[in-house]
């Protein structure tokens, strides 16, 4: 028998509005372990080759894995897939908040949306009940948080867990991102439009099934000694002055993106930076369901600030740094705002600030004109550098596209560069189309490897990368050791991708001293599905190494080599960084190609990042053999 | 603060104890409900929990569990006569052989601090950790925050429970050790 899955998957068609429930097997929990996984699969199995992201018959997913609603540190997470509208490659991303521990007690483990309804409805899970309700004129063109209280409201019941996305993802605005209990984002790769381009506003959950695990005696010992450690010095980052602290490190060594990446160092930063946040703004610390670490910093305008008084909303550095650094906004309050307003409008903080920072690099440049901004008198004086009443008002504008310069960047800056031309795609900061976190990668060469090499674009969250730069593992200027870089890279994609799939929190992937083997106990002690270190691991191979096959697949049938989208953008290789301790450094285009090469040698992949027909079998693909 | 005449008072009462949950050190994880409901029916269900965590947007967390009233509202709500309340310690007792789940105990305390388990449909009270097999309130031992305390109370000073439950609030939380983190 097993515990804690539910194995129950529902497949709801929102053109008929037909719901049907399947059953999960064991075999498939156990090779595909859940989330992340279980979300690859599907979308590897059921997207059609070359479809849109916004057509009704592209997939859209929501699954969790073994460990919600259990106390097992940080488990209450969900993941969500469907292919990308912002990278037309694998989508995905992760929110934690009570989503995942309410779907569970609900008794689902999967659900899988294809179709677009007639008229915007919700979804309401109420246990076995799926109720489909149509919601056009109550919170059908309302903000997530609107949307999440008017829904618990409605039936009464502040426990419902509700994800939503804002009036981003109704209008496909394609950095929307879909938010959950406030201050909980699945951020990255534009699941909201996806949402909002199949009428679907909202997905809401309330669970009364109790969970029960296959070794409760052995567990609750075990799940004593990791809340302990959650919550000793492997999170103590996270718990004191949180993400935010990064800003003052990087800074020093020059990474600290600034000035839409023109370089690595900011003489301001520190009025943005975690020591004054804590010093100044943040108002309560406060924890997802299940999580020891409480890592959320909410901070609070005061309330006789003169343009945003009393607005309180929670501060990571990838918020931070985007709508801070990247745009010169070095104005605390307007950083509150710009990310209070992402939130509940429903897009990426990270991706929608590297936007701003792109199309204030266009404005300076003539390419965005003060006549596409609109009259709002805001704009006097344009769209410059450090103009944080600018800089919030522009956020609104791209989230309801409502002028033509907001229009144009609802799509992110890739999209906007295509079509104002004029090479401002060189100055375009993402890869595969996601703007680039927090890190100046000119600064940072492995970071440059792993994020080029990431399967939904940049992003620090597939390997960690930056890690190894920052911990001296590897020479963050130049190019070598790139045998052992990429197997570091390989190691840590495969260990992320069991994490992601579990699904836990990143921050508690320090807490299991032992790596992957204690990682299988605890999933073993969970769900009595016997799984050893090994299995563990390779499921996470598995797992990494068919969602990069669903990219191979996309770009072949586009015509385009998969290799060539691994990559940095122009500025990257070309234009130093200008101030600072890494002025001067860029990345060495030959050196990173190289790099790559290797990395992908480390999978066992050929020297074009194609996985050979040997390395499929063994990791139990054999259903890729053939289709790329 | 505590008077030099309430502490002379305290000396002839017996005290009962309660939980009480320090808001500047609650972070609204609901580790206490799963374990709440983990040791006494071994699977994790907070509908289960004798603790009850709150939220009030956008930065107020608590939680709530039994406050052992003076004259307690559960207990004339129950028809069945299935709740009783220990003298001595102030715990109130659920005759799981007399409960039929109806519900009146919950809807007749103020503040909220009464469940209906799901399965059994019984009401389920907090009775710090007695009838497991620590003995001892889990809750309190698995908080990673450490908000949660053991606190003693006179019950004769219940009869205006909100005023009580606001000076228990007010009354302080002893402060953090150097080094702990919380806001």
């Amino acid at each position: 028998m097993v515990n804690a899955y539910t194995q129950v998957c529902v497949r709801i068609d929102l053109t008929t509005g037909t719901i049907k429930k399947e059953v999960l097997s064991e075999e498939f929990c156990k090779k595909y372990i859940g989330g992340y996984g279980f979300i690859t699969k599907i979308l590897w199995d059921e997207s059609p080759v070359g479809i849109d992201p916004f057509d009704p018959r592209n997939p859209f997913i929501v699954a969790i894995g073994p460990f919600p609603g259990t106390i097992v540190p940080t488990s209450s997470k969900y993941a969500v897939g469907a292919k990308s509208p912002l990278s037309g490659r694998i989508g995905f991303g992760i929110s934690s908040g009570s989503v995942g521990a309410q779907m569970r007690r609900a008794g689902y483990d999967m659900l899988i949306f294809t179709g677009k309804s007639p008229e915007p409805v919700f979804l309401f899970f109420d246990d076995d009940s799926i109720q489909l309700i149509p919601c056009k004129d109550t919170v059908w063109g309302k903000d997530t948080w609107e949307t999440e209280e008017e829904i618990r409201n409605m039936f009464g019941d502040h426990r419902i867990a509700v994800m939503a996305c804002g009036q981003a993802g109704e209008k496909l605005c394609k950095l929307a991102c879909i938010t959950n209990d406030r201050a909980r984002q699945v951020g990255r790769s534009g699941m909201g439009a996806v949402m909002g381009s199949k009428n679907l506003k909202a997905l809401a959950f309330r669970g009364t099934k109790s969970i029960q695990i296959a070794k409760p005696k052995e567990f609750i010992v075990k799940a004593k000694e990791l809340i302990q450690l959650a919550n000793g010095k492997d999170t103590i980052k996270y718990r004191d002055i949180g993400t935010p602290i990064n800003m003052m490190v990087f800074n020093e060594i020059g990474v600290l993106p600034v000035k839409n990446f023109q370089t690595g160092y900011w003489d301001k930063a520190d009025d943005i930076s975690g020591e004054t946040m804590r010093e100044k703004w943040v108002v309560k610390k406060t924890g997802c369901s299940q999580c020891p670490i409480a890592c959320d910093h909410l901070a609070g305008t005061k309330p006789d600030d003169p343009d945003w008084p009393n607005v309180v909303s929670s501060i990571d550095f990838e918020s931070l740094y985007a709508l801070g650094s990247v745009c010169l906004v070095n104005h605390f309050p307007a950083l509150i705002k710009a990310i209070e307003l992402c939130d509940r409008y429903g897009i990426d903080t990270m991706s929608g600030g590297t936007t701003i920072g792109w199309a204030m690099e266009a404005y300076e440049k003539g390419l965005i004109t003060k006549k596409m901004l609109g009259d709002n008198p805001v704009y006097k004086k344009g769209l410059n550098w450090g103009d944080y009443h600018a800089m919030v008002q522009f956020v609104e504008d791209m989230c309801l596209r409502q002028t033509e310069a907001g229009d144009l960047c609802a799509d992110g800056s890739r999209d906007a560069a295509r079509k104002v031309g004029h090479n401002a795609e060189r100055f375009s900061m993402e890869i595969k189309g996601l703007g680039i976190p927090g890190y100046e990668l000119k600064g940072l060469t492995t970071a440059s490897i792993g994020f080029a090499v990431s399967v939904r674009g940049a992003c620090h969250l597939r390997s960690g990368s930056y890690g190894f730069d920052m911990k001296k593992k590897f020479d963050r200027r130049k190019y070598d050791e790139l045998d052992k870089r990429g197997k570091a890279l390989m190691g840590m994609e495969n260990y992320l991708a069991v994490i992601d799939s579990l699904v836990v929190c990143k921050f508690t992937r320090g807490i299991y001293h032992r790596g992957i083997p204690e990682v299988a106990e605890v999933y073993e002690m969970v769900t009595g599905i016997p799984m050893s270190g090994d299995e563990l691991e390779m499921a996470g191979t598995r797992i990494h190494d068919l969602a990069k096959c669903f990219n191979i697949r996309e770009c072949r049938n586009e015509g385009i080599e998969p290799e060539t989208e691994d990559t940095l953008p122009w500025r990257n290789f070309n234009e130093p960084n200008t101030d600072g301790p890494t002025k001067g450094w860029f990345n060495d285009e030959k050196g990173f190609r190289e790099a790559i090469k290797q990395y992908y040698l480390a999978h066992d992949w050929d020297e074009h990042g194609i996985p050979t027909e040997k390395a499929l079998k063994e990791r139990g693909l054999e259903f890729v053999v053939g289709k790329l | 603060m505590a008077t030099k005449s309430e502490n002379s008072m305290k000396d002839k009462k017996i005290l009962h104890k309660i939980l009480v949950v320090d808001p500047r050190r609650c972070t609204g994880c609901e580790i206490c409900e799963s374990v709440c409901s983990f040791f006494h029916n071994e699977e994790f269900n907070p509908l289960n929990s004798r603790i009850n965590r709150i939220r009030i947007e956008p930065i107020i967390n608590n939680t709530f569990s039994c406050l052992s009233c003076y004259d307690p509202d559960c207990i004339k709500a129950c028809q069945l006569l299935a709740l009783s309340k220990d003298p001595e310690t102030g715990l109130i007792r659920v005759d799981t052989n007399i409960c039929d789940g109806c519900g009146a105990c919950v809807r007749n305390c103020p503040f909220g601090a009464i469940n209906i388990n799901v399965k059994e449909r019984k009401a389920v009270v907090c009775d710090l950790c007695e009838s497991t097999d620590e003995g001892e309130p889990q809750c309190v031992e698995y908080c990673p925050k450490g908000a949660i305390f053991v606190e003693e109370i006179d019950p004769e000073i219940n009869e205006e429970r909100f005023e009580t439950l606001a000076r228990i609030l007010k009354r302080g939380f002893p402060d953090p050790e150097p080094g702990d983190i919380f806001n």
